[in-house]
């Protein structure tokens, strides 16, 4: 398995409402601490370092 | 007297004059400074192999204040070679299972050791007073059967030459000033160690800023013998995380990160240790001060643990921080890699390349630490807003999701090193087991009424489950006894899931320290031979 970059999400207007939606009202400081807990429960599920890596390479890259 | 820099709690080793200080300065196959744990284990580990030792400490005793606590598994493992292990099991305090809490709430408890049929706990607690009591009290006994160790204590190093053959070392004494030779010389004589000042060698790495304050409490408690963990604890005043762990004579480590700005002299005062011992305890325990002390830590290390002649060992070559239990055990770890093959060089059966391996060797042990230790300083300690962040979303994750409880880090508790790819190492030709591979110490295992390891005396082993072999072999001028095995001899099944794995028969050479040079299905002699060779930096 490698990394996808191509879209891979069904309904993608959906889902950009569904992660704007979870931190509506959130403080910032609330927002900073639930985007770790999402980070480290979607890296879990990936599982697989190497594409962990290329996921991290590719948002260092990416920047702008 | 000389001028003392810590009071002493068991005076051991009161200063003599000896006839060394008169006349021309006196040849020593190896000096030994500084009479910490390094120095005694590797002093009683020589001497028993028949190496004369002399010994220099500028006290004459141990140095009061519990410091070291956790003495690891593997030390115990080779207390038990050098004849001391039961003593120390029977004064420590064993315990396997520790508690992590995230404010009030437990988030979750581990065992330490899971797995059956080792002589020896995860860990013993024990004061350092109290082990290098027992230490300096089997140097006696080994003494008395006729060890070649001398300990001189009042005998402070105050300078160094190295002649390229041997070195001179200048000591003063309460009764003046005079010097010595020695073909080599270990310098086992703490972080702030004067011989590698004194050869003005670098000492590198990483300054951590945080302080934390010990105050270790004699009290009548019901808490149990586990290793108590909080981050962020409740009490009031406890600082960012703090340790509760239990020790022999009703003595319980507390242990507060107070964080990097504060006043060392205001926190040490008694009433305010009080108040937060206080506050942790509950206000109804009574209890008594018996030591404090606040500490910071840095992580670093000697780029290379050998200098000609001269030989770094413990703190004075590598510093961790305390949590992992790395600072001790692995100091005890040099000195046995050390012991055997000084032996070997002093006694002219191995060249002096063997001796380039000690710092190969322990130098990836200390990175392995240094690495271990900084992760978990990381952890404590997050250095940034987002590191804070991550930290604080591993714990809040902790308690539910069994997946965060890994990441969850208060220090990963010392281990031995496995070796790995470095020259002393043979092939490693069995498809056996991860944990019994080419460079890792072997694993204990009961057999009969006893334990795998007390059978690895202290010699080249040559270990065979269900293979022929010969009964001994001398190569270069070493004896190699077998020892054989059947997995029938274990009807647990340990020896053949620790040494087996899938193979039907397997031989083990196993090198003076326990650790393991090559293994193969079956008995080779020639190849045994090109291996011995190999373990004795002679390839």
């Amino acid at each position: 398995m490698n990394l996808t970059l191509d879209p891979n999400i069904e309904d993608a207007d959906g889902f950009y409402e569904e992660l704007l939606e979870a931190h509506r009202e959130l403080s910032k400081a609330d927002s900073d601490a639930f985007n770790a807990r999402l980070i480290l429960v979607l890296c879990n599920h990936i599982g697989d370092r190497k594409i962990i890596r290329a996921a991290l390479d590719a948002a260092k890259a990416l920047n702008g | 007297m000389l001028n003392p820099r810590y009071e002493v709690a068991f005076k051991l080793y009161p200063y003599e004059r000896v006839a060394d200080q008169e006349g021309a300065p006196v040849r020593h196959p190896v000096v030994i400074v500084g009479g910490g744990p390094v120095g005694m284990a590797l002093a009683l580990d020589l001497g028993k192999r028949g190496t004369p030792v002399l010994v220099l400490d500028d006290h004459e005793g141990v140095g009061q204040g519990s410091r070291a606590i956790c003495f690891a598994k593997r030390t115990l493992e080779i207390a038990d070679r050098l004849g001391f292990g039961t003593a120390l099991r029977d004064k420590g305090i064993v315990w396997n299972v520790g508690k992590v809490f995230h404010g009030e709430s437990q988030i979750f408890e581990f065992n330490l050791q899971p797995e059956t049929g080792h002589r020896n706990p995860a860990f013993i607690n024990l004061q350092q007073p109290y082990f290098e009591r027992l230490l300096v009290e089997e140097i006696r006994r080994a003494q008395a059967d006729g060890a070649p160790i001398e300990i001189r204590g009042g005998n402070r190093l105050t300078g160094l030459v190295d002649k390229g053959e041997y070195v001179v070392a200048e000591v003063e004494t309460p009764d003046g000033d005079y010097a010595l030779e020695a073909d080599w010389l270990v310098a086992c004589d703490g972080a702030r160690s004067p011989v590698r000042e004194s050869l003005n060698l670098g000492f590198e790495g990483r300054v951590f800023e945080d302080n934390f304050l010990i105050a270790d409490v004699r009290m009548k408690a019901q808490f149990p013998t586990e290793r108590w963990f909080w981050f962020e604890p409740p009490f009031k005043d406890a600082g960012q995380s703090a340790l509760l762990h239990k020790q022999p004579d009703d003595v319980w480590r507390l242990d507060f990160q107070l964080g990097w700005d504060i006043d060392r002299a205001v926190e040490l005062e008694p009433s305010r240790v009080r108040a937060r011992v206080g506050a942790m305890l509950g206000a109804d325990v009574e209890y008594e001060l018996f030591w404090t002390s606040i500490y910071t830590f840095q992580c670093r290390r000697m780029e290379t643990f050998r200098h000609g002649n001269v030989f770094f060992a413990g703190d004075a070559a590598h510093q961790v921080s305390p949590f992992g239990a790395r600072g001790a055990n692995s100091g005890i770890q040099d000195a046995e890699n050390l012991a055997w093959k000084l032996d070997l060089v002093a006694r002219g059966v191995a060249s002096d390349g063997l001796l380039d391996s000690y710092s190969a060797e322990r130098v990836a042990a200390a990175e392995e630490n240094i690495l271990n230790s900084t992760r978990a300083t990381d952890f404590l300690t997050p250095k940034s807003d987002i590191s804070r962040i991550f930290r604080n979303a591993v714990l809040d994750l902790a308690g539910a999701c069994a997946f965060a409880r890994p990441l969850v880090n208060s220090g990963r508790l010392s281990l031995p090193t496995v070796y790995d790819g470095l020259p002393l190492n043979g092939p490693d030709e069995l498809d056996g087991p991860q944990c019994s591979r080419v460079g890792a110490p072997c694993v204990d295992l009961q057999l009969g009424n006893g334990f795998l390891l007390d059978q690895l005396s202290g010699d080249f082993t040559l270990m065979t489950i269900d293979a022929q072999a010969l009964e001994s072999l001398s190569e270069a001028g070493v004896n190699v006894s077998r020892l054989a095995l059947s997995a029938t001899d274990d009807p647990s099944g340990a020896l053949r899931e620790r040494y087996l794995g899938q193979a039907k028969s397997a031989v083990y050479l196993i090198r003076p320290d326990q650790h393991i040079v090559a293994r193969w299905p079956a008995f080779d002699e020639a190849v045994v031979r090109a291996a011995i060779g190999m373990a004795l930096g002679k390839a």
